[in-house]
């Protein structure tokens, strides 16, 4: 079959000043942006999550399950864009079976399946034992064999072993926490290692992302948050969303701030890819950097965050503020991805030109494509919270 | 009785289990560490250390080398996919810098520009410098580029899984993804005529003697007398990629 | 033993010790047996490297038949240039011995890239003269000898 040469020529001859001839077509599209948005919603949920479990924030304890559901969901799909985006996706297991220790990106095999094996999945069991073994007793047929394998056939409920539940999913979401950052710090080290890309190659990527995506995760838990208990009973507490939101607001600062240090950094020191960089922020970034990440995703939340500290009135209008507030943010952390990752690739390394991207609909490497891997996980939410519904756990004695 | 039968064939089947499983890990356990053991610098010193040399007072961009390789290597003629190109840089009297590369210089160069507003032009052939601390091997996730025993930066392409982490890595726009293998690809300094005894394509081709190669082990060898009698720069010093790719006469223009 | 362990933690060792072992068995399956042999790679993959065919047969294979144009060459300033910088790839022609299977220049423009005028070659590395004013509508080869330059036919 004849690779598409037509969209390279169109590509070419948009291309402005000189670039390296291999530059044409950007090597990492937008399933590569999808990825770090969904590890970040995976780190970001889990962070809110074990702020309930570790530092006893009581009002957040309605969101615990579902921020760690959410996590979990956004967990089983984080690959799959990789997968698919790669050339060879049929050679995906060779990561997993001879990782280039020296490689950011195989090193981070591990550190997903750490994640996911050690943290996650145990964390939700820990958490779901006792009702998946009551759930278990009372179902039939095929659901109660589905529960007894969940529950590992271990149908102990005594006190003793349930305190040890509490105690080691205790345990498990201390370590959860480092791991999280872990998680999604390696996403940023994978972007921040690369000296050979000025727009990448800095110490700060790791926290950035880091704090992106807590900032998304928060957003994203607070979003189906209100959804989830609107379809079920078509209300929800206003304070946990002031909870949430408080955290929100200065976590997204933080971010605000460390994301700002890195460009005022690399203004000041203006070093030699300064020019270059300084063309492609002021032309071909500047929609998706100053007004989707900037305005729409990052100072608009910030004056409705900072509105809804001190105003405290009518519950229907905070209830829609925090609804805008956490939509505009996930338009911000993605756009952030996108100019992380596009907006890295659109400047030659010659620091003398830009090349152009445009992002195909169909294909393995498509708009389709990246919108089904961000759809996916909710229907995966869906699943889970009809398999593993929070509201009919069984209620532990305090 | 009859449960202690029942116990005793059950715990010989477990200690036969426990015996299959335990040589299986045991043989997968030898197998798994043997990666772990091997050479971290490829010490057979019977063996050359290659290095290259591109003179940009010789070259005259003519780009017989770049159609060369071309030629020599099945890379498709399109012009987006070069191991090899030729850049040519005009430095303008007012300062500005003018750089090009139609179809990676593989038909040659037309003057554009007017003598009179040229200050200086030059030349710069482009390939992979076969780094000695590649930073494309460095972040490959499954070993499938390298650095041979002979210095070369290869590609393994039954192995390579098509991320493009090693193209980004490249801090001197190298590597493609050919379009029709799906897999990673890159100037290899012609290993399969390296091997025969046979000079890399475009080392060959050059008419005008701008391109050398050698062994940077012997210091007799005309590479190695080159790099002595002459002041020689790599590309990207700052970023330490132990380049082997030593240009003469390199203007500060040049990225 | 004096210390309690909760069965979950027998239980979830048990599972992982499980799966860590199908994890190693299935992996000594599937690393390829030469990986590892002279660094992290499939050793096998040198092999690989150096199997495909080659197009130029380099200077030498020329000389076993034609050594008279060599001659020829020695005695002016195309001395140092191998044949197929002109003549392209070669290999093909050693195999078959056919004339059809190499290219032989016959353009302007073949001889045009190397001696067109341009203000990036340097006046010491080529002679160089300005194409659009020079002899134009004649071959280069109407005047010039390809092997001998400077040679003029009549």
């Amino acid at each position: 079959m004849e690779p598409d040469y037509q969209h390279l020529y169109e590509i070419l001859a948009n291309a402005q000043g000189y670039i390296f001839p291999n530059e044409i077509d950007l090597q990492w599209g937008i399933l590569i942006v999808v990825y770090p948005f969904i590890t970040g919603l995976v780190a970001g949920a889990f962070i809110l999550a074990s702020l309930e479990r570790v530092f006893k924030v009581k009002i957040l304890k309605s969101t615990y399950q579902i921020a760690l559901l959410t996590a979990l969901s956004f967990l089983l799909v984080a690959t799959l864009p990789l997968i698919s985006h790669l050339s060879q996706p049929q050679r995906a297991y060779e990561i997993m079976i001879t990782p280039h220790a020296s490689s950011a990106m195989a090193i981070f095999g591990f550190v997903y399946l750490w994640y996911l094996m050690v943290v996650l999945l145990l964390e939700v069991w820990f958490d779901y034992r006792h009702s998946m073994v009551v759930w278990a007793a009372e179902k039939k047929g095929t659901m109660k064999w589905i529960y007894t394998i969940l529950t590992l056939g271990l149908s102990d409920i005594s006190p003793k072993t349930l305190s040890w539940d509490r105690k080691l999913g205790y345990f498990v979401t201390v370590i959860g926490i480092p791991s999280a950052f872990i998680l999604h710090g390696y996403v940023g080290f994978i972007f921040g290692s690369i000296k050979a890309n000025p727009w990448w190659s800095t110490p700060l990527m790791p926290i950035i992302f880091i704090f992106s995506a807590m900032v998304s995760g928060i957003s994203m838990v607070m979003l189906i948050y209100m959804v989830v208990s609107y379809i079920r009973t078509r209300h929800f507490d206003i304070n946990v969303l002031d909870s949430i939101g408080k955290y929100l607001f200065f976590v997204l600062i933080l971010d605000f701030t460390l994301e700002g240090l890195d460009q005022i950094h690399r203004i000041y020191e203006a070093e030699e890819s300064f020019e270059t960089i300084k063309l492609l922020v002021e032309g071909k970034l500047y929609l998706t950097l100053f007004i989707s990440q900037g305005l729409v995703g990052t100072i608009i939340p910030l004056g409705i965050l900072a509105f809804l500290q001190f105003y405290k009135g009518k519950i229907r209008l905070r209830k829609t503020l925090y609804f805008t507030t956490g939509i505009l943010v996930l338009i911000g952390v993605y756009s952030m991805r996108w100019n992380v990752v596009i907006g890295g690739q659109l400047f030659s390394k010659s620091f003398s030109g830009f090349t152009s991207f445009k992002v195909g609909l169909i294909g393995l490497d498509g708009t389709l494509m990246a919108a089904f891997w961000l759809i996916l996980p909710f229907g995966i939410l869906a699943f889970l919270l009809w398999l593993l519904p929070p509201w009919k756990m069984v209620q532990e004695e305090e | 009785m009859d449960n202690e039968r029942v116990k005793s064939s059950r715990r010989k089947f477990l200690r036969s289990a426990v015996a299959v499983a335990g040589a299986t890990l045991g043989y997968t356990w030898l197998k798994s560490t043997q990666f772990l053991v091997y050479a971290a610098e490829p010490e057979d010193k019977s063996l050359p250390w290659y290095g290259i040399v591109i003179d940009i007072e010789k070259c005259i961009g003519c780009g017989s080398c770049a159609k060369a390789c071309k030629n020599e290597n099945d890379v498709p003629v399109e012009p987006f996919f070069f191991r090899i190109w030729v850049e040519q840089y005009t430095v303008m009297n007012d300062g500005s810098v003018d750089i090009k590369s139609p179809n990676g210089g593989i038909d040659g160069f037309k003057q554009t520009i007017p003598d009179e507003k040229i200050f200086k032009s030059f030349f710069v052939p482009k390939m992979c410098n076969h780094c000695s601390k590649s930073p494309c091997s460095q972040v490959c996730p499954v070993g499938a580029t390298y650095e041979s025993p002979e210095g070369v930066v290869l590609i393994d392409e039954k192995y390579c899984i098509g991320c493009r982490y090693c193209v980004q890595a490249c801090p001197y726009g190298c590597r493609f993804i050919h379009p029709e293998k799906k897999v990673a690809n890159k100037c290899t300094l012609c290993y399969h005529r390296l091997k025969k005894g046979l000079a890399p394509a475009c080392m060959e081709i050059c008419p005008t003697g701008a391109r050398m190669y050698g062994n940077l082990r012997d210091k007799n060898s005309e590479l190695v007398k080159f790099l002595k009698e002459h002041t020689t720069q790599v590309l990207r010093p700052n970023l330490n990629t132990g380049a082997k790719l030593y240009y003469n006469a390199l203007s500060s223009e040049v990225r | 033993m004096n210390f309690y362990i909760p069965p979950q933690i027998k239980r979830l060792a048990l599972a992982f010790i499980i799966f860590i072992a199908l994890f190693l068995v299935l992996r000594s399956f599937l690393v390829p047996d030469s990986f590892g042999q002279y660094g992290f790679y499939r050793g096998e993959s040198l092999a690989d490297n150096a199997k495909p065919e080659i197009h130029y047969a380099g200077h030498q294979s020329c000389l076993e038949c034609h050594q008279d144009i060599e001659d020829l060459k020695l005695m002016d300033v195309h001395s140092d240039i191998s044949c197929e910088t002109c003549h392209g790839p070669g290999q093909k022609h050693v195999l078959s011995s056919e004339a059809a299977d190499i290219f032989k220049p016959a353009s302007r423009e073949s001889c045009g890239v190397c001696h067109e005028k341009n203000a990036a070659k340097r006046k010491s590395a080529i002679f160089q003269i300005q194409l659009d004013t020079h002899n134009t509508g004649k071959n280069c080869t109407e005047c010039h000898n390809s092997h001998q330059p400077w040679t003029m036919k009549e």
